[in-house]
């Protein structure tokens, strides 16, 4: 018993280090600043598709009528349904108190909140005249007039909005206790000062625990079924519309589901980037990734299932616009949509079943990629064969997304990747005091 | 837990362990010996600590509560009071539809509920607050998962320096520090 007892003082000991050591002289420099210098690139391409955008309005843009919302529509989905993730793994498994959650909580979550900013800058951006985005928000203006609260697109303004500040403070009191350690373990002036100044003073007194433990066990519970709202508000953009393939009452669930499984995706792509890179294998462990990986098939089956739910309600309905639609996605001009759809979220996901592939990085990683494609071709699918034809043949026409959306897409994942390498660089990538009373707890009951 | 006023010039006693079961069994034996200003200083969340050193406090809960009930009200008065003010009928529906107001009312909640309680919970721990005087004690870090600190506060109506100091080192603690006072208490 006594050595068990030192074992753990000198494991989560080992743990501590292994983590606050990361920000305060970082392992890999080399290949941080390349990742870095790309995603930098990556930032330019934004800027420069912004400013183009900005000058010469959306018609540098595809999208037109009737296919009006292109690749920033499908995008934004795509985020902030990756976005949905990190809240999920983080909020669910704390409540239900698997503590294996706090290897992965912390860079999901950060996961989160830049997925969720991209995502928010998608539908600004995509104005008009985007200047004007503030006119969604309830102001008192000079035009005595109000925003239409009965719209989906309203709900997206204020649901976007809550879930960004939530998903942020649930980040920040989460990480202020390890900003703590990483102060009190850093050497030079400047880590203190920085390290100090966002770790609020911090210092560890059972009183102020008490109380963070209650905010953050209740900001965790709210945070579940804000998740779930916000993405079947976001479903509602389409269900809400008199449109064929949108107008179905399955569509919130099969979205909460497909934001998950797309998020669960990108969350093990980035653990499996992550252990390599930082050395974190007796962290994030083969466990980790066997749970990511049965996470995935999960959801994966359940979207799957909406897949099949989304099909058969058509077919029973026997509508014939909707039937239309429907076997125009199986085969009409954007059918490889569809079945890129199918085949890259469904196919390789059969081989997690196995154990031995789940524990397997790599392989991990390119089912998870295979996912994020996938689902990404998922929306745009939705989106577009949708729209392009609907009930009137005076109104068809094709899409083609112009080279500054594809500019802008991959801009974007710069904004993602900018803060994300920043916060690998400089800020605990996982939960320390977490991890640490994990070991302490199972020392305790063993 | 009252801090002491800049009179003294002593803040506390405290005493380091290096398990957090000692700390637990440490504070517990304080209460025991009739001490109430305690506080004690760990790099994690223990488990049993709060209640042996007599902490009852709910108010976060209660915040988070207030904060939900007053962004649901805010949130559907919002949507009445916009749509009965500028008034936009469309093929005969209700004006005060509630069905379509629910989805702002909850967010709404939602939001105001966590404001209030990480916002509440950050105003009762009275942080941030960058200086505090156990800052100043050289063992005292959080960086490490062997430091624990038990500390008597000199507000304490049974504190005394050299009794306390004895108390506490009776504790079997790795080390008793005392902890100066300087700053000025908010």
């Amino acid at each position: 018993m006594k050595d068990a007892a030192s074992t753990t003082v000198v494991r989560s000991e080992t743990v501590s280090e292994e983590i606050t050591r990361i920000p305060l002289g970082f392992p890999n420099p080399r290949a941080w600043w390349l990742l870095f210098a790309f995603a930098l690139l990556l930032l330019a391409t934004f800027i420069i598709s912004v400013a183009v955008l900005f000058f010469y309005g959306v018609g540098v843009w595809g999208n037109n009528i009737p296919v009006n919302w292109g690749l920033a529509i499908a995008n934004y989905i795509w985020f902030l349904g990756i976005g949905h993730a990190g809240t999920l793994i983080s909020a669910m498994l704390l409540l239900v108190r698997a503590h294996w959650r706090s290897s992965l909580n912390r860079f999901a979550e950060a996961m989160t909140l830049f997925a969720v900013i991209c995502a928010g800058l998608y539908p600004i951006l995509h104005l008009g005249r985007p200047w004007y985005f503030y006119w969604m928000a309830p102001y008192p203006n000079t035009m005595d007039i109000w925003p239409q609260f009965k719209s989906p697109l309203a709900w997206d303004f204020v649901a976007v909005l809550t879930y960004l500040t939530v998903s942020a403070l649930f980040w920040y009191i989460g990480i202020v206790p390890d900003l703590a350690a990483v102060r009190d373990r850093a050497s030079k002036r400047w880590q203190q000062v920085f390290y100090g100044l966002f770790a609020l003073g911090w210092r560890g007194s059972a009183h102020h625990w008490a109380r963070w433990r209650q905010s953050y066990r209740l900001t965790a519970a709210i945070a579940v079924p804000l998740v779930v709202s916000v993405h079947s508000e976001v479903s509602l953009l389409f269900a809400a519309g008199p449109i064929p393939g949108w107008a179905s009452t399955v569509f919130p669930p099969y979205f909460v589901l497909g934001a998950a499984f797309s998020g669960f995706a990108v969350v093990a792509m980035i653990a499996v980037v992550l252990r390599h890179a930082l050395g974190l294998e007796d962290l994030v462990s083969e466990r980790h990734l066997d749970l990511l990986g049965k996470f995935l098939l999960a959801t994966g089956l359940m979207t799957a299932y909406g897949y099949f739910a989304e099909a058969f309600d058509v077919l029973y309905s026997g509508e014939k616009q909707e039937m239309d639609t429907l076997f125009d996605r199986f085969s009409g001009a954007y059918a490889w949509s569809y079945w890129g759809a199918i085949v890259g979220n469904f196919v390789p996901l059969q081989l997690l079943w196995w154990r031995r592939v789940r524990v397997q990085p790599i392989l991990l990683f390119l089912i998870a990629l295979a996912v994020a494609v996938g689902m990404w071709l998922e929306r745009y699918m939705l989106l577009v064969t949708s729209l392009y034809r609907d009930w009137l043949v005076s109104s068809w026409g094709i899409y083609h997304a112009s080279f500054w959306e594809w500019s802008l897409f991959a801009g974007m994942l710069g904004v993602f990747l900018v803060p994300f390498l920043l916060f690998v660089r400089f800020l605990p990538v996982i939960s320390s005091f977490e991890v640490v009373e994990t070991l302490f707890e199972e020392d305790r009951h063993a | 837990m009252r801090e002491p006023t800049p009179r003294t010039t002593v803040f506390g006693i405290m005493a380091e362990f290096d398990r957090p079961e000692r700390l637990v069994e440490g504070a517990r034996r304080a209460r025991e010996a009739g001490f109430e200003q305690l506080d004690a200083y760990s790099p994690f969340p223990v488990e049993g600590l709060s209640k042996e050193l007599g902490f009852r406090d709910r108010r976060v809960s209660w915040l988070t509560l207030a904060g939900g009930i007053l962004g649901m009200t805010l949130g559907f008065w919002m949507q009445v009071y916009t749509n009965e003010d500028y008034s936009i009928l469309i093929g005969g529906r209700p004006l005060l539809a509630v069905p379509a107001f629910m989805l702002i009312t909850f967010e709404l909640m939602v939001l105001f509920a966590v404001l209030f309680s990480i916002g509440g919970m950050l105003a009762l721990n009275r942080l941030p607050r960058l200086h505090h005087p156990v800052f100043d004690v050289k063992a005292f870090d959080l960086a490490h998962t062997d430091r624990f600190f038990l500390m008597i506060l000199a507000s304490d109506r049974s504190f005394d320096r050299d009794e306390t100091k004895a108390f506490l080192a009776d504790l079997h603690p790795v080390g008793v520090h005392t902890v100066e006072h300087t700053e000025e208490p908010e």
